[in-house]
C-alpha cells in the first residue's frame, strides 16, 4: 500500500516538475536515499557502524567509470560487474572487519574509507587522480537517451522504489527479526541460535551493494567523478543522513536524505557564513530530536494528540 | 643510508610527538568520558591559528602566544561540552559523536570567516642554527617540539598521580557510578577532561604551526592520524598514545623516504587496519571496550 502511495507521489512529481534544477536536485535526493537506506539497514537495523561507506559509492562509479570510459563498455554491461565488484570487495572487508564491533568497527571502516578514497587519489593512471574521470556516457536504451532531466529522474527514484521494497520485505522477514535481535543484544540472539556473525556479514554486503548501485547511477548522472565525491566527509554525511532521519526507519532514510540534500544547496545564501549555519543545524537536530526527525515528529504528533484528548477536561488534574 | 635513516627518523620523531599530543587528547577524554570527538583536529586547527595571530600578528612574547591560544582552545573545548554535549536529552554514543562532527564543522566554517581560506605560516620557536648529528641534521625546532611533549607528559602524569583532581578523574575513568558514589562530582570531571583535551589539541596546533602551513582545513587529517595513534597504542592508555604517536610518526617518515611520497597518508589506515586485525585493544590496551 505504501510502496503504491510512493510510486503514484513519485509519479506525479515526475510528470509535473519541469524545472530542470528541481529534477536535478530530486534525482540526487533519490541517489542519496539509496545511500541511506543501505546504511540504515547495517546502522539502524543491525546495530553495527561504518564510518567507510563512501568507498562503496565510489566503487561503483570508479567501475563503471573505468569500464565506460577507459575501455569503451556499455554502462549496461559494466552494471552488473561494478555491482559484482562491490560485492566482492564488501565481502573481503567484512570477514576480519565484523568481528569488532563499536568504535573499534567504526575505526575500522574509517582506516578502509580513507584506503579506498587514496586509492582512487593516487593510482591517476586508471582513475585520472585528483583532477578526475572525465568522459563517462550518459545512459541510453536503444536509440532513446537517458541523460539527465526527465528520463534519469524516473531511473533513479525506481530504483529507489525497488530498494525500498527489498528493505522493507527483508526487514519483515525472519532475516529481519533476527538483525534487531542482534541489535538489541548479539549474545541473546547468539543463543536464541542466529548466526549472528554470518547475517552481520550478508547486511553488511547488502549495504554496499546498493551503495555501489548509488555510486553507478551517479557517475552516468554526472559523466565526470572526482576523489572528492568519496571522502570521509562523505561518509560522514550519509552516517549523518541515517541518524536525522531516524535510525531503523525506511522512511526516515528518505527524509534524512532529502534534508542533507536540500540544506547544503539553500544554505548557498549564506555565502561565507555557510559551514558555521550548517554546523549549527546539525548540532541543533541531535541535541533537540536526538532519535531523528521521524521519530520526533511522530512525537511531538502523538503528544499533541494527547494534549488535544486531556485539555477540555480540566476536573481531571 | 645510515645518514639517511637517521634523518627520516629525527622527521619521524618529531611529527610523532605531535600525533602522540593529539592521541592524548583523544584518549584521555575518551577514559573518563567513552566519548570519542571528533572535532580534535579542530583545536590543533584553533591551536595553530591562534599561535600564529598572537604571536605573528600581535608581537606578544612567544610564552604568551602559546599559554593564551592554549587556554583559549581550552576554553572553546568547555564551552563545547556546556553548549552542546550535556544539553542532549537521551546521549547514544552515536548522537554524541554526530554532534561533534557538527561542532567540527561549525569551527572550521569559523575559522574561515576569521582567517580566510589562505595557508599561514610560523617561524621557528627559536633562531638557533641546526644541529649535525652524525651527518644528519636536526633543526632545533624539533628539539622544541620534543622537549614540550615530554614536558607534557610528564606533567599529565604528575596531575594524575600527585593531585587530588587527577586521581579523581582516574577514578572517574575506571567506573562513573562507582565514583560519583563516593561524592566525586562525576559532571565536574567530564568539563575538565574535556577543558584538558581540547588544551592538548591546542598544544598540538601550536607545536606544528611552525613545521606546515596552517589553514581553516588542515584539522580534519591531524586529527584522524592522532586517532588512529590513540587507537594503535591502545584507546584509553595514555602512555599508549604517545607510543602510538612515535610509531606512526616513526613509520610514516620511514614510508615516505624508502618508498613513495604517496604512500604518505596511508600509512596511518594501513597500520590502524592491521593493530585492528591483530590486536584491537592496542598495543598497550588491556582490553577490548564494546560501546554502542
Amino acid at each position: 500500500m505504501k510502496q503504491i502511495l510512493f510510486a503514484v507521489a513519485v509519479l506525479t512529481m515526475g510528470l509535473t516538475i519541469s524545472q530542470s534544477y528541481h529534477l536535478q536536485l530530486l534525482t540526487f535526493i533519490g541517489i542519496h536515499t539509496i545511500l541511506a537506506l543501505g546504511l540504515n539497514m547495517l546502522m539502524g537495523y543491525a546495530g553495527q557502524i561504518s564510518l567507510g561507506h563512501a568507498a562503496f559509492y565510489g566503487l561503483g562509479a570508479y567501475a563503471t567509470g573505468i569500464l565506460t570510459a577507459h575501455w569503451g563498455w556499455s554502462p549496461w554491461a559494466a552494471l552488473p560487474v561494478a555491482l559484482a565488484g562491490t560485492f566482492v570487495v564488501a565481502f573481503l572487508v567484512a570477514l576480519p572487519m565484523l568481528k569488532l564491533s563499536g568504535y573499534y568497527l567504526g575505526m575500522g571502516t574509517l582506516g578502509f574509507g580513507m584506503i579506498a578514497f587514496i586509492v582512487f587519489r593516487e593510482w591517476s593512471s586508471l582513475t585520472g587522480g585528483d583532477s578526475g574521470l572525465v568522459g563517462i556516457p550518459s545512459l541510453t536504451v536503444g536509440t532513446f537517451s537517458v541523460s539527465s532531466g526527465k528520463p534519469y529522474f524516473f531511473l533513479v527514484w525506481g530504483c529507489v522504489l525497488l530498494a525500498f521494497i527489498a528493505c522493507e520485505r527483508l526487514v519483515d522477514s525472519r532475516v529481519g527479526r533476527a538483525l534487531r535481535a542482534i541489535h538489541d543484544s548479539e549474545k541473546a540472539a547468539a543463543a536464541m541460535g542466529i548466526d549472528t556473525s554470518r547475517l552481520k556479514i550478508w547486511v553488511f554486503v547488502f549495504s554496499a551493494v546498493l551503495a555501489g548501485l548509488a555510486g553507478f547511477l551517479y557517475a552516468h548522472l554526472v559523466t565526470f567523478i572526482s576523489p572528492n565525491s568519496f571522502g570521509f566527509l562523505v561518509s560522514i554525511r550519509i552516517v549523518t543522513m541515517v541518524v536525522i532521519g531516524g535510525m531503523a526507519s525506511i522512511w526516515g532514510s528518505l527524509l534524512g536524505a532529502a534534508v542533507l540534500t536540500i540544506l547544503p544547496d539553500w544554505l548557498h545564501v549564506f555565502t561565507d557564513y555557510e559551514m558555521v549555519v550548517y554546523g549549527l543545524i546539525l548540532m541543533a537536530i541531535m541535541i533537540f530530536v536526538p532519535q531523528g526527525l521521524t521519530r520526533g515528529i511522530l512525537d511531538t504528533y502523538e503528544r499533541s494528540r494527547r494534549k488535544a484528548f486531556t485539555t477540555p477536561d480540566p476536573s481531571q488534574s | 643510508m645510515v645518514q639517511e635513516i637517521l634523518q627520516y627518523l629525527f622527521s619521524g620523531v618529531t611529527n610523532g610527538a605531535i600525533y602522540a599530543v593529539i592521541a592524548l587528547g583523544f584518549t584521555m577524554l575518551f577514559s573518563t568520558t567513552s566519548l570519542i570527538n571528533f572535532a580534535q583536529g579542530e583545536f590543533v586547527m584553533l591551536g595553530a591559528m591562534g599561535l600564529i595571530t598572537l604571536w605573528k600578528g600581535f608581537q606578544l612574547p612567544l610564552g604568551v602566544a602559546f599559554l593564551l591560544s592554549t587556554l583559549g582552545v581550552a576554553g572553546v573545548g568547555l564551552l563545547m561540552e556546556r553548549l552542546a554535549i550535556r544539553t542532549v536529552r537521551k546521549p547514544h554514543p552515536i548522537v554524541l559523536v554526530i554532534i561533534t562532527i557538527g561542532a567540527s564543522i561549525l569551527l572550521k566554517g569559523i575559522a574561515m570567516i576569521a582567517w580566510g581560506k589562505d595557508a599561514h605560516s610560523a617561524p621557528a620557536f627559536s633562531r638557533h642554527p641546526p644541529l649535525e648529528v652524525a651527518g644528519a641534521t636536526l633543526l632545533f625546532q624539533s628539539l622544541w617540539i620534543i622537549l614540550i611533549v615530554v614536558a607534557v607528559v610528564l606533567a599529565l602524569q604528575a596531575f594524575y598521580r600527585k593531585s587530588l583532581t587527577g586521581k579523581a578523574m582516574q577514578a572517574c575513568a575506571i567506573n562513573r557510578k562507582a565514583a560519583s558514589l563516593i561524592g566525586i562530582p562525576s559532571e565536574k570531571m567530564t568539563l575538565l577532561a574535556f577543558a584538558l583535551s581540547a588544551g592538548m589539541g591546542g598544544i598540538g596546533g601550536v607545536l606544528v604551526a611552525p613545521i606546515t602551513m596552517s589553514s581553516y582545513d588542515m584539522g580534519m587529517l591531524l586529527g584522524l592520524k592522532g586517532f588512529c595513534a590513540a587507537m594503535l597504542g591502545g584507546l584509553g592508555n595514555s602512555w599508549g598514545a604517545v607510543l602510538g604517536g612515535m610509531l606512526l610518526g616513526i613509520l610514516e617518515a620511514m614510508g615516505v623516504g624508502l618508498f613513495s611520497s604517496s604512500l604518505k597518508d596511508a600509512i596511518a589506515f594501513l597500520l590502524l587496519l592491521g593493530i585492528l586485525y591483530v590486536r584491537p585493544s592496542g598495543i598497550l590496551g588491556e582490553k577490548a571496550i564494546h560501546r554502542f
